[in-house]
Parts: structure tokens; C-alpha cells; sequence
């Protein structure tokens, strides 16, 4: 078996909140995410499901090294990123690329689309501009685009065209992992199945692995081999893809389950369990994150917080039920 | 017993460059909505599904206008209507909810002055009664303490309460009909359940009717009765929502709902090809005939009419049309000849 | 494979006949401005073919002061008159075109050049850059414009090009602030983001991201402050100490004529106080066309 390409340990990253009023101060700290370990192998596509607050967001941007944990550590190919510097962190930087959500600001609006996929490529390696266009007529073919697209501007593309550029950029270094944020959420429901295709093609075809974020179920559900569900910044399970959806254990899994809509008018929906809102990361509950909220929680879960273990093989569940 | 709201043969352009320039973003759109049921208008961006909700209240921006067609609502015409008049019916008999509760709520006055208002207005409480009035409402839709919460202000809320306010404020004329826009588009999964949960709730209760615009064919299923699909500015099919789930008729309608990733499911997804057209340079014929698996060469050439498939079933197409075999699995005819 | 069918841009191509917008667009050229605008700048650039006579010296055979050929006692050979030492209007005004508009324009530069490239150091780099450049920005708009232009050109001595670094070195400070601003936000777009995460050096966002992105920005600044160069330039001249004479300048041909203006030798002083304002009314509404036009596709994105 090939080592894991990204392993997460114990990933911690707090905002610190000061607020000064004239003369109090009140400081605090935002627990973003909070202890989250998780793998990604070769090839492999992870997908990360939360509601706002969860801290996916924070995690992908501590993978793509826009923050610095505050604890913790994050290893690609067995070497930890924060200790990567010069020609390493280069190279990470090849590897490791982004899809944003909204492909109406991912590129530059001044730039010519060829030129946005090959700027990579000029930072990176040393190709000739007549090696670059070959390589970006490369990619664009393979995000099913025509090579002629080139000299456009990205204004004269519609939104899932615009994604699959953005797609293209992503993979013009041999990249080997792409961290895609919401990549489908904005677009066209006609057009979210194109991409999400594209993207399944292209793994298979690459051998590229992703971590894939997202709020809607059945989306992220379809694309990934496995999932993680995040709650108040940590993971409370993750487990293979198919066993998830037919074996949900954790009650915040199990909810996010019976509200998500359904595919046909005939499905039957049990009726939601939890109410109120996910509470604020500032002060999260003691014990259990989630026990405010849980339909079956105990008086132990008010008191001591789960330990994540592992209750079916590569099924992690954190949760006193089991 | 006569239907709550009538819509016939809709047009609605928008006007630009002194005339030169027209965008038919509503074209010839018909539908009907009875006391207490619940519409489903489905289509992408650009399909016209909110310009044709804004033509109903008659909130249409500056360059569009309404030049065919009728919105018979309550005995009323509201095409013809003038602005004030249309003002006593907003909020009073049609209500609208809409997307991002941050923007439809007012950050300067307080959640009571802004529930209270359609009641103060159309109903012309005052006083003690109004305020039981806002507090049987922030009751009705959920909201812990609302004495307390009366006094706050929006910033000071979440999102899922906002949304549930501006729920509360649409109910508060005592409306016949209200019209939601993507209500729950900005909200998290499991806010979303509640909310839909609450309104379907309500809805039964005060025997309002609802029309749902929505690009998610998961509302649709969750929340109503009868569902219109519209592309480049026309209904492409309408019925009954199970009759358009089990056995669609008109391809895009079946590309919808071929995209829709189901719960464990690996099985492929069907991608409809390209994208959704540019209003103002509409394809010759059927406007969805360059995505289409099934088109003919006559799809190119004449826009097809609508077909009557059964009951209060219809898909604009050619393929629908006996002479071209389309077979209707699992239609109860019966059942939609009643809705 | 998807094919390719991008949308139509809907920003130009209208179909059918457009009324044409004098202030406005014709064609999508604006009309009114490039009518003023064309003529001088031609004007200025072949003065030394067109104009009648040399500006500097005074018109032989022809009396000081005579007034425009169709006043009385005028004469068509100097169309617009002589003035106080007898050398001809029509071509002081020329040549005093090309001085205003070389001043104007390459003053707007050289201020514009600078308050870019600071706003965009001190809005993308932030930190100690940031509050330098502000500061130093913050004092530089305590002095009055103009009055500091003055001790510059008195310091510097006057000639033509002295000004124009003076005047770059009055009015960079609108740039710096407006560009520093843009550059704030744009920082946080997407594409700024991506750049940045697929290791591109900051020098490389900054002329790859940043600079092409504020230069719509920069360009409308530039169109909307040439007319403050222009005016400020004929000030300066005006006050004696812009471009010296002999050169004509407009704003000299005001100073000289000002004493003459009460005893009724209008056409000393109206006529260069007109063509300022028609050039810099034009710069105005050039500026104005070039907002709406850029800014829509700037909102777009």
C-alpha cells in the first residue's frame, strides 16, 4: 500500500479575538479548528462536509499554507510544510494546487485565458513560451476545452467554462493534489454535473487526488472515496463514501442525512431531530460540541469529550454511543 | 372553486437603447395556482423564473415592462393595475420572501417595527393589539422569546432567524399567496430542513399558497404539489410534480433531473451539454435544441407549441406530440385531471 | 467535449439605428470631447506649419493692440488681433496649445506614474511601506497645491519642463491614495489569492495581478486631472513663474493681458481664458465617458 500523499495530525488553529473597549479589554480565542486528523492517498478523492463554522475553510487554507497552525502538523510525501522553505516549498507549491468557489473572481481579468493556465508553468519551470502554449493547449483538451480558447479573456467565458480554466490552471504543474472549495456550488445545475464529471475523468485519467469541500450531501457523497464531517472545527466521523450514506453513526451525520432534500417527491424523510443553530466557535459547549443539540445525548456528554475511534474498519465515529 | 392566482400567456420584455435593443425575458408563460397549493417555478440563471415573479408584484426594474398577457388575481387583472393600487395589494394579499435575508431586512429598525409594519398598514392594528400580533407571529415561526427579541435589532441575529423574520414579515398582512425566491439558498443544510419544515408548517395552518422559485429540484420535491420548468423565458413543463419526477416529458426537464447526484449513488451523472443561452441572441426554433439529446431537424426550424400531455400536463416540445411515440409510463391521468 | 460558444459580450454592438448622444456616445466614441480635443491636439502638433507668423516676435507692419478682423480696425491678416507688443494672437495661441497640452499631459504622468506605483507598494505590501507612503502622503496634502508648485518654481527656475516635474510632483498624492485604495481590495480577490498560493513572487503579482488591474483606475484619474494640470500650469504662468516668456503659454497671455482687459482690449484675455476651458471641459467629459465605460466591466467581475 502507497504511503498517504497528505496526512493531517492534530491540526490546531485558534483566532485570537481581542476586543478593546475604552477601558476593558476582552480577549478570547476562536477555536477555528481543533485537533483534526485525516489522510489523503494518492489518487483518492476526501470529502469534507460542514455547516458554516466547521472549519473546513480554515483547513484548506492551512493546507495551502495562507495560515500557520497553531498547533499540530501537516505532511505531504512525509515531509511537515511548515518546515519547507526555498526549492521545497517550490515544489509543494507546484503540487499542491486550489479550485475557489466563485469563477467569477478566480481569474484575472486582464490576463488572457492562456495566459492565466501558464503562469504557473513560468513560475515554476523554465519552459519556452512555445513549450508553455503547447502544455496549456494540453490541459485545456483535457478540461474539454478547445486549444483556440487562448487568447480570450476570461469576461468572454460563461461561469462552468470559466471553472474548467480554473480547473486547467490547477493542473498544468503534474499537480497531485487539488483543493477544491465549493467548485460547483455557484454554477448552473446543468453545468455542475459537467464539471463534476470532468473532475472525476480527470482523476481518473491523472491519477490527481482532491479534496473535495462542500455543503451539499448528495454532491460531495457522489464524488469521494471517503468523507470527513466536520462540526465546530473538528471531525466528529469520516468512513468510506458508500458505508457513510448507509451507515451513518454520528447524530450530527444522521441530521445532516434527514435534512438533505430529497430526490424525488415519493422519498420518505423522517422529520429533523436537532434544532437551534450551530452555537459560536468563541465559546464552544463543554464536552461533546454537539451535545446541546443531540437528540441522544447523555449526561456524560455534557462532561467529557468523545474520543475519536475507530468502530468499523476505517469507520471513525467521536461519540459516547459507541 | 376559481383558481387564487391565473397567470396567461405572460410576456414581459426588457427595453433597452431606446428600443433597439429587446430582451424577451418572459415569453408567452401561463400557469395557474389554487387556494392553499404549492407552485414550483425550476429553471437556471437567465430562464426568467424571477422576472416573471417580479411581474406579478409588479416590481419590475426600470427598462422592463409587461406587454402581453394577463395576471388575474382575486377578480383583478394586476398587469393593468397602477402602482398604488398594487401597493394595497403587496403585502396585504402577495407577500414575497427572498434570498438573502440581510438584504430584505431593514438595518436601522427594530425586528418588531419591521414585522409590525404589513399589520399596521394593511390591517391598521394598533397598539396593544399589534404587538400580541408580532408576538403570536415571532411565535408562529419559531422564534425563541419573542418579547425579547422584539426589541433587537437584525445584526444581532443569525442567518436561519433572519430568514425566519422575513418569514414572519411576510405573513404578517395576512397574505393569500406568497411568493419565496430562493429563500433558503444562503442557508446551511440543516437551517434549510427547519426552515422548509417550518414553512410547510405554516403553510398548512393558515392555508396560504406558496409559489417556490427555486433552481433546486430537492425543494421542489420536499415542498410542492405542482411544478413549472422554465428555460430562456419559457415554461417548458408543468404538471403535477410526481407526474414531471416519474415520467418527464420535455428533455431538459429530463437532463434536470438525470444531473442530480443522488444519496449513494455512484452511477454517472447525465451532464447536459453547454449552457444556458444569452436571452438576446436565442437560438433559431426550440431554444434548447443545441443541448438537446432527442432534437430532430424540425427542433432547429419551429419553435415548438405546447402539448397537452394529460390533465393540467403540458411540455413544450416536439417530441411530446403523439405522432413521435413518446410513451407515458406510470401517468395517473386521473389523478392530475383533478389539480 | 464541450464545444465552445462564449457569450456575447452585451457591453457595445446594439442592433438597429442609435440616436446620436452629443454628450455621449456616437458609435461608442464620444463625440463632444474628441470634436474639441482632435483639432487642438493636431493644432499643437504641426504649430509649426500652421501658425501665420512667429510667435516671439512682433508681426511686421502691423499696429499693437489691433483688434480681431472683424472689429473695426482690425485686419483679416491677423485674424484674432495683436497684442501689447504687436505679435499675433492666433499663433501665441497655437504655440500655446502645444505648451498647455504638453504640460498637461506629461504632467498628468509623471504625477500619475508616481502616485501608482507608491499606492500600489503602500496597498499591496503593507506594514511599514504602507504607513510611510501615507504619511508622507498625508503631509504632502497638507501643503496648499499651489502655493507649493510656487516655492518649487522658484526654487527650480522656470522653464518648461521644470514645471512639468513640478506638477508631477504636486498632484501624485489623488493617485496614491484612490490606486491604494483599489489595491486593498483587489489583494483579496481570488485570482490575487491563487497567484499567491501557486508560489508567485510579489514582485510578479504586483506586475502581473495588481498593476494591470488598477490601471483602468488609473486612467480615468489621469483623464479627470489634466484639466487641474492645465489650469494649474496657466496659474502658474499666469503668477509669472510657469513657462517664461517669450514662449507663449495661455496662462501668461491672461497675465499679459489682464491690465488691458477693463479698457475694453477684451480679446487679450478671453480668447486663451476660452481655450482653456474648452480643452480642460473636454478632459472632463473625456474623463466622464472613460468612468462609465471601464467601470461596468470592472463591476462585472
Amino acid at each position: 500500500m502507497s504511503p498517504p500523499l497528505l496526512e493531517v495530525e492534530g491540526l490546531t488553529k485558534h483566532f485570537p479575538v481581542t476586543i478593546a473597549l475604552f477601558p476593558r479589554r476582552k480577549t478570547g480565542w476562536v477555536k477555528a479548528v481543533d485537533g483534526v486528523d485525516f489522510t489523503v492517498d494518492p489518487g483518492e478523492t476526501l470529502g469534507v462536509i460542514g455547516e458554516s463554522g466547521c472549519g473546513k475553510t480554515t483547513t484548506s487554507k492551512l493546507i495551502l499554507l495562507q495560515e500557520t497552525p497553531t498547533g499540530g502538523a501537516i505532511r505531504f510525501d512525509g515531509k511537515d510544510i511548515a518546515a519547507l522553505a526555498g526549492s521545497e516549498l517550490m515544489r509543494y507549491r507546484r503540487e499542491v494546487q486550489v479550485v475557489f468557489q466563485d469563477p467569477y473572481s478566480s481569474l484575472s481579468p486582464r490576463m488572457r485565458v492562456g495566459e492565466i493556465i501558464a503562469e504557473p508553468l513560468q513560475i515554476h519551470t523554465a519552459l519556452s513560451r512555445a513549450e508553455q502554449q503547447e502544455r496549456v493547449a494540453e490541459v485545456l483538451d483535457l478540461v474539454g476545452l478547445r486549444p483556440e480558447v487562448a487568447p480570450l479573456f476570461p469576461h468572454e467565458f460563461s461561469g462552468g467554462q470559466r471553472q474548467r480554466i480554473a480547473i486547467a490552471r490547477a493542473l498544468v504543474t503534474n499537480t497531485r493534489l487539488i483543493v477544491l472549495d465549493e467548485p460547483v456550488s455557484a454554477l448552473d445545475v446543468s453545468i455542475r454535473a459537467q464539471i463534476m464529471n470532468q473532475l472525476e475523468e480527470l482523476q481518473f485519467r491523472l491519477g490527481v487526488s482532491y479534496i473535495f469541500i462542500g455543503h451539499d450531501l448528495a454532491t460531495v457523497a457522489h464524488i469521494s472515496h471517503r468523507i470527513a464531517v466536520m462540526y465546530l472545527g473538528e471531525i466528529v466521523e469520516m468512513a468510506d463514501a458508500i458505508e457513510l450514506c448507509a451507515k451513518p453513526l454520528h447524530p450530527y451525520t444522521q441530521a445532516l442525512f434527514t435534512a438533505a432534500l430529497p430526490a424525488h417527491p415519493d422519498d420518505k424523510r423522517e422529520k429533523l431531530a436537532i434544532s437551534g443553530e450551530v452555537p459560536s466557535a468563541l465559546s464552544p459547549p463543554s464536552g461533546c460540541r454537539f451535545h446541546p443539540r443531540c437528540p441522544k445525548a447523555m449526561p456524560r456528554c455534557s462532561v467529557e469529550p468523545p474520543t475519536r475511534r475507530e468502530v468499523a474498519p476505517g469507520h471513525i465515529v467521536a461519540c459516547h454511543l459507541y | 372553486m376559481p383558481p387564487l392566482l391565473q397567470v396567461t400567456s405572460l410576456e414581459t420584455h426588457y427595453v433597452s437603447f431606446g428600443g433597439a435593443r429587446v430582451v424577451k425575458a418572459v415569453d408567452d408563460v401561463s400557469f395557474t395556482v389554487n387556494e392553499g397549493e404549492t407552485l414550483g417555478i425550476v429553471g437556471e440563471s437567465g430562464c426568467g423564473k424571477t422576472t416573471t415573479c417580479l411581474s406579478i408584484v409588479g416590481l419590475l426594474p426600470p427598462g422592463a415592462r409587461i406587454v402581453g398577457g394577463q395576471i388575474e388575481f382575486a377578480g383583478k387583472d394586476l398587469a393593468q393595475l397602477r402602482q398604488s393600487e398594487m401597493r394595497r395589494i403587496r403585502g396585504a394579499q402577495i407577500a414575497m420572501i427572498l434570498q438573502d435575508p440581510m438584504a430584505s431586512l431593514n438595518p436601522l429598525f427594530s425586528i418588531y417595527t419591521q414585522v409590525a409594519e404589513p399589520a399596521y398598514y394593511h390591517q391598521s392594528i394598533r397598539g396593544r393589539l399589534l404587538r400580541q400580533r408580532v408576538r403570536q407571529l415571532l411565535d408562529a415561526v419559531r422564534i425563541p422569546s419573542p418579547t425579547q427579541r422584539m426589541r433587537e435589532y437584525p445584526h444581532q441575529m443569525s442567518g436561519g432567524m433572519r430568514q425566519r423574520i422575513v418569514g414572519a414579515i411576510a405573513l404578517a398582512g395576512g397574505p393569500r399567496l406568497i411568493i419565496a425566491d430562493e429563500p433558503t439558498t444562503n442557508l446551511d443544510v440543516t437551517i434549510q430542513a427547519q426552515y422548509l419544515d417550518l414553512l410547510k408548517e405554516l403553510q398548512q395552518e393558515t392555508g396560504v399558497a406558496v409559489i417556490f422559485v427555486t433552481h433546486n429540484l430537492g425543494i421542489v420535491a420536499r415542498m410542492c404539489v405542482k411544478l413549472a420548468v422554465m428555460y430562456a423565458g419559457k415554461i417548458v413543463e408543468a404538471g403535477a410534480v410526481r407526474d414531471l419526477f416519474n415520467s418527464p416529458q420535455h428533455p431538459y426537464t429530463k437532463g434536470l433531473l438525470g444531473s442530480m447526484p443522488k444519496l449513494g449513488s455512484k452511477e454517472p451523472l447525465f451532464a447536459i451539454p453547454g449552457h444556458p443561452p444569452d436571452l438576446a441572441s436565442l437560438p433559431s426554433g426550440c431554444a434548447f435544441h443545441p443541448r438537446c439529446a432527442e432534437a430532430m431537424a424540425r427542433c432547429s426550424v419551429e419553435e415548438p407549441r405546447e402539448v397537452r400531455v394529460g390533465g393540467e400536463w403540458r411540455a413544450r416540445c416536439w417530441r411530446a406530440e403523439p405522432q413521435y411515440g413518446q410513451s407515458l409510463k406510470d401517468v395517473d391521468v386521473a389523478a392530475t385531471v383533478g389539480s | 467535449m464541450v464545444s465552445l460558444s462564449p457569450q456575447t459580450s452585451t457591453a457595445a454592438g446594439a442592433i438597429g439605428r442609435r440616436p446620436i448622444d452629443w454628450l455621449g456616445q456616437f458609435r461608442g466614441l464620444p463625440l463632444l470631447p474628441l470634436l474639441i480635443l482632435v483639432p487642438f491636439v493636431l493644432v499643437a502638433a504641426f504649430a509649426d506649419y500652421i501658425a501665420p507668423y512667429d510667435p516671439t516676435e512682433p508681426v511686421a507692419g502691423m499696429k499693437i493692440f489691433t483688434p480681431p478682423a472683424w472689429m473695426q480696425g482690425g485686419d483679416i491678416r491677423v485674424l484674432l488681433g495683436t497684442d501689447f507688443q504687436g505679435r499675433d494672437i492666433v499663433s501665441r495661441l497655437i504655440f500655446g496649445a502645444r505648451v498647455s497640452l504638453i504640460v498637461g499631459v506629461t504632467g498628468t504622468v509623471v504625477a500619475g506614474s508616481i502616485g501608482t506605483l507608491l499606492g500600489v507598494l503602500a496597498g499591496y505590501l503593507g506594514g511599514w511601506v504602507d504607513q510611510v507612503v501615507m504619511r508622507v502622503t498625508d503631509a504632502w496634502l497638507a501643503l496648499p497645491a499651489l502655493v507649493f508648485a510656487i516655492f518649487l518654481a522658484t526654487m527650480l527656475g522656470p522653464s518648461m519642463w521644470n514645471i512639468v516635474i513640478i506638477l508631477g510632483a504636486v498632484y501624485w498624492t489623488r493617485y496614491a491614495r484612490v490606486i491604494r485604495g483599489e489595491v486593498l481590495s483587489l489583494r483579496e480577490r481570488e485570482f490575487v489569492k491563487l497567484a499567491e498560493i501557486a508560489g508567485a513572487s510579489r514582485a510578479r503579482v504586483i506586475r502581473r495581478h495588481i498593476i494591470p488591474n488598477v490601471l483602468n483606475t488609473a486612467m480615468v484619474l489621469a483623464s479627470l486631472t489634466i484639466g487641474v494640470v492645465i489650469i494649474a500650469e496657466a496659474s502658474l504662468s499666469f503668477l509669472g513663474v510657469g513657462v517664461p516668456p517669450p514662449q507663449p503659454a495661455w496662462g501668461s497671455m491672461l497675465a499679459e493681458g489682464r491690465s488691458t482687459l477693463l479698457v475694453g482690449m477684451w480679446w487679450l484675455t478671453i480668447l486663451p481664458g476660452f481655450c482653456i476651458m474648452l480643452v480642460v471641459l473636454a478632459t472632463q467629459l473625456l474623463g466622464d465617458w472613460l468612468r462609465i465605460r471601464l467601470d461596468p466591466q470592472l463591476r462585472n467581475l
